[in-house]
């Protein structure tokens, strides 16, 4: 399956980050076959409604699950609405996408319940 | 002619100086008197009109028909504040992120998006005792955008100025502007014959002054100042206004008698009548136009 | 890390003046050393003035886009004008011209323009600024006059107080807010651990305290109250008194109107520190001591420290009942 990943960075290598919307780029990942590609996130540069512009940005690129650390409520939906799955990496420790990669094929992640925070604004 | 008070600091004496200039106005001329602060409106505390009409104002949000849309994703490709996500067979609005400004709509190839008002505030109106056309916006809470409704509001009229014997009489508007420096202050200045800017003789008082000061230029809107609370801090501001060739129009002294009356719900010249004559040579210098 | 916000509704409270003195405060007792600051009132950033720190760094910050019409290509069919619905399309000598003041950005033009004479451009509005204070780091913003989006600099204010102050483990981020209930107010408030209001006792005062406080509590976050200048109307601070009783937001302080405090700005002091025996000093130690019993173990939403929301004619003028 297309695993997407929330990293600060250009490869699998690079830190995790916790962020959804804001996060600088998504690491898309072939959990089958191991094969990733690495897309800059068009929310990062929204004036409002970055989790709803980078949940549409995964729907794009195929992706049937997400892992990061917090999802705002309008992203939230938007995944669902998308029938992505909405995974919680585990802990909060600094790690890299590679890690996350590792932890999700040795078991099951966590799934988020619902919306993380109460959302960011601006604009 | 239109005349905005505004001050940049907020709780400089905004709403002390604009009920007390309508009250005077008011003996000779038709005033309509509109509260622009729709986070935190206060002039009816003061003047206590009868608020007998209420509409309900907002902006208009999308509605998808979920037959005919085709998922083709224009509408989410038009809209600049992603306020609508189109992900496989779904179409999802946020009304809270949407600006209204209609782009979805006109562009869906389907035509299946229509409108529907999400209300966001309410614009009160009636008269006060002394025949003041007075109107009010109040944002709902929770609510972000409080500039739609300032647009709805500056568009009211009154079904009919009172009427007053003798001479036809001036027709003046007054406006009570909300604090800061951003959006909502520029769209109750646009429009405005002339500005008078409240502020007090502290630090605060002068940086916010500044930031006003540079919008009503911007705008072209000649400014006048009235110093508030006038013996406290220091007397930078009016050194800055006498640099920057702004006249100041009155000066408010500290007075504590004054402060518990506004404190109570008194306008300023009804607490001190002595004060009557200040202000009618103010908004006579303010007819006669402020010379920046 | 805890982040305490200081709102009020109503401006010129004196918001900044308290945020000042706590600043002080805060840098003796539990939080000494581990204290961040951050202005949230982008348009008036008033608390440099008292602190007077030394900048460290200053990033531009770029708002949302406006609209630009190419003249060259534009034939002046006036479609874009009737596509507006903010009155930012304006005619100046025969040709239309877009007023950056008035647009919003929804780039509604550009999609109806038939000869694509129209494209959106970027604003920078403002910029973030880092400056160290004698009380600690301290996270502001400037605001161009008149620019729009100030609730998205307030998010990246507070975000970047945030995150410095998880690198360097500090324990509290005493956020200064802007007046009002709306965006940017929204965006000083959520995910705050703590509100506290500072009031005073005048009709205004109390009117726009029930309208911050059913903001706050719209967004989850916990509020007590404070009263400025109490002795200065002492009906409407019993006014304030019982209805925070009534409701069962906790009173924790007030400070009685002292003359102390204005000097103290045209002194550029907190006013805890240029004056520490004025009343308005003492009052603000002994309400910051309650504020950090609450800070250190925080009431929990069970308990009666914390309201119910008041949803109850928010939007009415009118004192209480």
């Amino acid at each position: 399956m297309k695993l997407a990943i929330s990293i600060a960075g250009q490869t699998l290598d690079s830190p995790f980050d916790a962020r959804f919307g804001r996060a600088a780029s998504f690491c898309l990942v072939d959990t089958d076959s191991g094969a990733w590609t690495v897309h800059a996130n068009p929310g990062l540069s929204a004036s409002g409604g970055a989790g709803v512009q980078a949940a549409q940005f995964v729907a794009g690129l195929g992706a049937q699950a997400v892992v990061s650390g917090a999802y705002g409520p309008k992203a939230y939906d938007t995944l669902a609405a998308a029938n992505i799955q909405r995974l919680l990496a585990p802990g909060d420790a600094a790690c890299r996408a590679a890690d996350i990669l590792a932890a999700f094929q040795a078991g099951p992640l966590a799934e988020a319940d619902g919306a993380t925070h109460g959302g960011h604004h601006g604009g | 002619m239109r005349i905005v008070v505004a001050s940049g600091k907020g709780g400089t004496g905004k709403t002390t100086v604009s009920t007390s200039l309508a009250q005077v106005a008011t003996e000779r001329d038709a005033v309509r008197f509109l509260d622009c602060d729709v986070e935190a409106p206060n002039a009816a505390l003061f003047l206590h009109p009868v608020l007998d009409s209420q509409r309900e104002v907002g902006i208009r949000v999308p509605r998808v028909d979920a037959d005919a849309c085709t998922y083709c994703g224009r509408c989410a490709e038009v809209c600049q504040f992603h306020a609508i996500a189109v992900v496989g067979q779904k179409t999802l609005v946020f009304d809270d992120l949407c600006h209204g400004c209609g782009s979805c709509a006109w562009m869906c190839p389907e035509q299946a998006i229509s409108e529907t008002l999400s209300v966001t505030g309410v614009i009160d109106s009636g008269t006060t005792p002394e025949g003041i056309a007075f109107a009010q916006g109040v944002m709902n809470v929770g609510q972000t955008m409080g500039v739609p409704i300032l647009r709805e509001l500056k568009k009211w009229t009154p079904a009919r100025l009172p009427e007053a014997p003798g001479a036809p009489r001036r027709a003046l508007e007054i406006l009570d502007a909300p604090p800061g420096a951003s959006c909502p202050v520029v769209e109750t200045l646009r429009g405005a014959d002339l500005v008078l800017l409240v502020t007090e003789p502290t630090p605060f008082g002068l940086h916010d002054l500044k930031q006003v000061v540079a919008i009503a230029r911007e705008l072209g809107i000649p400014a006048g100042v009235v110093i508030n609370r006038d013996g406290i801090g220091d007397d930078a501001v009016g050194a800055w206004c006498a640099e920057s060739g702004l006249p100041i129009l009155l000066r408010i002294p500290m007075e504590r008698r004054i402060a518990e009356a506004i404190a109570g719900g008194r306008t300023l010249v009804d607490a001190a009548p002595e004060y009557r004559p200040g202000f009618r040579d103010l908004l006579e210098r303010l007819v006669a136009g402020v010379n920046p | 890390m805890k982040q305490l916000v200081i709102l009020s509704g109503k401006g010129g409270t004196g918001k900044t003046s308290v945020t000042a003195a706590f600043a002080h405060l805060a840098a003796q007792g539990p939080f000494a050393g581990r204290v961040l600051l951050a202005d949230a009132d982008v348009d008036a950033a008033n608390l440099e003035l008292v602190l007077q720190p030394r900048r460290l760094d200053t990033q531009p910050f770029r708002g949302g886009q406006v609209a630009v019409i190419d003249e060259d290509r534009c034939l002046i069919c006036g479609d874009c004008e009737s596509a507006c619905r903010f009155d930012a399309i304006v005619e100046t000598d025969g040709r239309w011209v877009i007023d950056p003041i008035a647009c919003d950005g929804c780039a509604a033009c550009v999609y109806q323009c038939p000869t694509e004479s129209i494209r959106m451009q970027e604003q920078r509005v403002g910029e973030c600024r880092l400056s160290d204070s004698r009380y600690g780091p301290l996270h502001h913003a400037h605001l161009h006059p008149g620019q729009e989006n100030s609730g998205k600099l307030v998010t990246q204010v507070r975000q970047r107080a945030r995150q410095q102050a998880l690198d360097e483990e500090r324990r509290l981020v005493i956020v200064d807010g802007p007046p009002g209930i709306g965006c940017p107010v929204i965006a000083a408030v959520s995910g705050a651990d703590l509100a506290l209001l500072v009031t005073e006792p005048t009709v205004s005062g109390i009117h726009d305290l029930r309208r911050a406080l059913g903001t706050v509590q719209h967004f989850g976050v916990p509020a007590l109250v404070c009263i400025n200048k109490a002795d200065v109307y002492p009906k409407g601070a019993r006014d304030i008194e019982t209805f925070c009783e009534a409701n069962g937001i906790a009173m924790v302080g007030s400070i009685p109107f002292d003359p102390s405090i204005a000097s103290a700005l045209v002194a550029g002091e907190a006013v805890t520190a240029y004056r520490p025996e004025a009343p308005a000093s003492l009052a603000l130690s002994a309400l910051w001591e309650r504020l950090v019993s609450v800070l250190v173990e925080p009431p929990t939403r069970q308990d009666d420290g914390f309201a119910e929301p008041i949803t109850d004619n928010l939007n009415q003028p009118g004192t209480f009942q």
